[in-house]
């Protein structure tokens, strides 16, 4: 009897510090941003409660909110596809090699253990204007113009796409490589035997028997996307533009959050923004898992 | 068969070509990062760009750690870093063990809202986040940076996982040997928990050293900056300077990077145990 009475204070033990710091930091701030995203909040004074305005004026009379939703739906629709596919076609041809493999596996892999703001910085560099940077000069090279990516807005969007595609490829791969790899061999084999080429037993063998890795790949890929920002910190800063660059063209959700909760301190209309991000993430999460399911 | 023959050779050969390239793609923004961090002025602005450094300068590396207090957000990084993983790997695994083999009111339930709360983004806890260190007086401190990030739900369900898969058995004869919780916890749990808590130590230390958005919204004086915030000041205010803005990027980098190389194989085996975390 005694024992039991121990071990069951001693429980408490063990999880107070991870449940007190969850209620704190995790648990009242989900109920706490929604509340707020119901008033008008700017910090000095508290907040007044205004009912759906926020929403209402995000949904029906902010160009800016529809602007930067466009341009991260862009974001995903680019980067995701290309990135996977990409991604995946390089783990095939890994998996060709005998030896090597780490090798090539750990260069694919260092951007995911660089800081992103590192990464950003970089690559500003590489698509620098005119023709210093090295991407505007391998475009002179093959007789193109060069392009100015950060300051034009039809630019900016693909530079930070063609980053992001190259930032996470090796993160991809690894899923995909780990998958191929559980794929019996002897279904290649009889692929061979039926006559199919190297691209027929991709798209006939290693795709279809990807589909759960696939699956797991595109929706983490949409949701983790979906929320990009650092690299648009960096990538359009010094534009002298503000956050969204020229134009706001380069103006994702979350910068926009940002913009407004941190820079202007309009909280209450962020926590809206949030909000409706979580909203999105979580309409999305489901639309990717039934139509990749029902293929 | 000799037609055969040679066209899996040309196809192997494709396929080495087409690795090739990829890691080309995958290094030549590092290396040119590093070789601009070398490159005097003169050199830096050339066209065409040069692939190799004449009379390499360390002046950039300088310029960084006299023009900015880098030595200060070093330390920052490492001490915030070092701070949120050793208590991630405590509080991970305490809670874990509870999670995982002790029965208590509400067990499963917490344990759910802990790894539900994994699936919102984050930036819903963003700014009542910030109210709350703001109201407790810890912006622009230590406690900001370290205090809400002790014990993240991904700790305590990577180190559950993990206890469940040590047998019931082994507890119980611990008990009989007359341990307490507490002993078996740490005599038991934790020495056969190594593996997970590697991993766990891992990534908690490249998230928090790689960390942007929280550092960016609680800090605000130059000495409490954590290392990427620096790159971010440096893009902002040295943008025109690229030599000092990549050995920036290359001083945050290269932590991380050994890092990884020492423990290649633990970082592209984590990759699967972290994803859920999203």
């Amino acid at each position: 009897m005694k024992r039991r009475a121990e071990s069951t204070a001693i429980v408490y033990v063990f999880v107070a510090p991870a449940v007190i710091l969850f209620t704190i930091f995790t648990f009242l701030p989900l109920f706490a941003s929604l509340y707020l995203s119901f008033t008008e909040y700017n910090v000095i004074h508290p907040p007044q409660w205004v009912g759906l305005k926020n929403f209402t004026e995000l949904l029906f009379h902010d160009p800016r909110f529809w602007k930067a939703l466009r341009n991260t739906l862009c974001y995903v629709v680019g980067v995701v596809p290309i990135g996977i596919a990409t991604a995946l076609l390089l783990a095939a041809a890994l998996e060709e090699l005998a030896r090597g493999k780490q090798l090539f596996k750990v260069l694919y892999f260092i951007p995911t253990v660089t800081s992103v703001v590192a990464i950003a910085a970089v690559w500003k560099w590489l698509f620098a204007g005119e023709k210093y940077g090295l991407i505007n000069y391998a475009l002179i090279q093959l007789g193109l113009q060069p392009i100015d990516w950060l300051l034009s807005p039809r630019w900016i969007l693909p530079a930070i796409m063609i980053m992001s595609i190259w930032a996470g490829l090796g993160y991809n791969m690894v899923f995909f490589s780990a998958g191929i790899s559980t794929i019996p061999q002897a279904l290649y084999e009889a692929a061979k035997v039926d006559g199919a080429n190297w691209w027929g037993r991709f798209w006939h063998v290693t795709v279809p028997m990807l589909r759960p890795t696939l699956v797991f790949v595109v929706v983490m890929a949409v949701i983790s996307s979906f929320q990009i920002f650092d690299q648009v910190y960096i990538m359009t800063s010094g534009t002298g533009e503000g956050i969204g660059g020229v134009l706001d063209s380069g103006l994702t959700l979350v910068s926009y959050l940002y913009e407004q909760g941190f820079v202007q301190f309009h909280m209450g209309y962020a926590s809206a923004i949030a909000y409706l991000i979580f909203g999105c993430v979580f309409g999305l999460t489901l639309v990717n898992i039934r139509m990749l399911r029902s293929q | 068969m000799k037609a055969a023959a040679i066209s899996v050779n040309w196809r192997k050969a494709l396929i080495i070509v087409v690795l090739l390239l990829g890691a080309l793609a995958m290094t030549l923004p590092y290396y040119w990062m590093i070789l601009s961090s070398l490159k005097p002025p003169e050199e830096l602005y050339t066209y065409p760009p040069r692939f190799y450094v004449q009379h390499p300068t360390i002046k950039p590396y300088r310029e960084l750690f006299m023009l900015l207090p880098m030595a200060r957000s070093l330390f920052n990084s490492l001490f915030v870093a070092s701070m949120v993983t050793v208590s991630n790997m405590l509080f991970g695994s305490m809670a874990g063990y509870a999670f995982a083999k002790l029965r208590f009111p509400g067990r499963d339930l917490i344990f759910l809202a802990l790894i539900s709360s994994m699936m919102i983004p984050w930036q819903v806890f963003l700014i009542p986040g910030f109210m709350i260190v703001k109201h407790l007086g810890w912006l622009d401190t230590f406690w900001a940076l370290i205090i809400p990030n002790l014990a993240m739900p991904f700790g305590i369900f990577l180190c559950r996982q993990y206890i469940m898969s040590i047998p019931d058995g082994l507890i119980e004869a611990a008990r009989l040997d007359g341990y307490n919780e507490l002993g078996i916890y740490w005599r038991v749990i934790l020495p056969l928990l190594r593996p997970a808590l590697a991993t766990l130590a891992i990534f908690t230390f490249l998230s928090q050293w790689n960390s942007f958005v929280w550092p960016l919204i609680v800090t605000q004086s130059s000495q409490m900056r954590t290392v990427p915030l620096i790159i971010a000041v440096l893009n902002g205010q040295f943008g025109a300077n690229f030599a000092m803005v990549m050995a920036g990027a290359f001083v945050v980098m290269l932590p991380m990077l050994i890092v990884f190389l020492l423990f290649q194989r633990q970082f592209i085996k984590g990759v699967f145990l972290t994803s859920i975390r999203e």
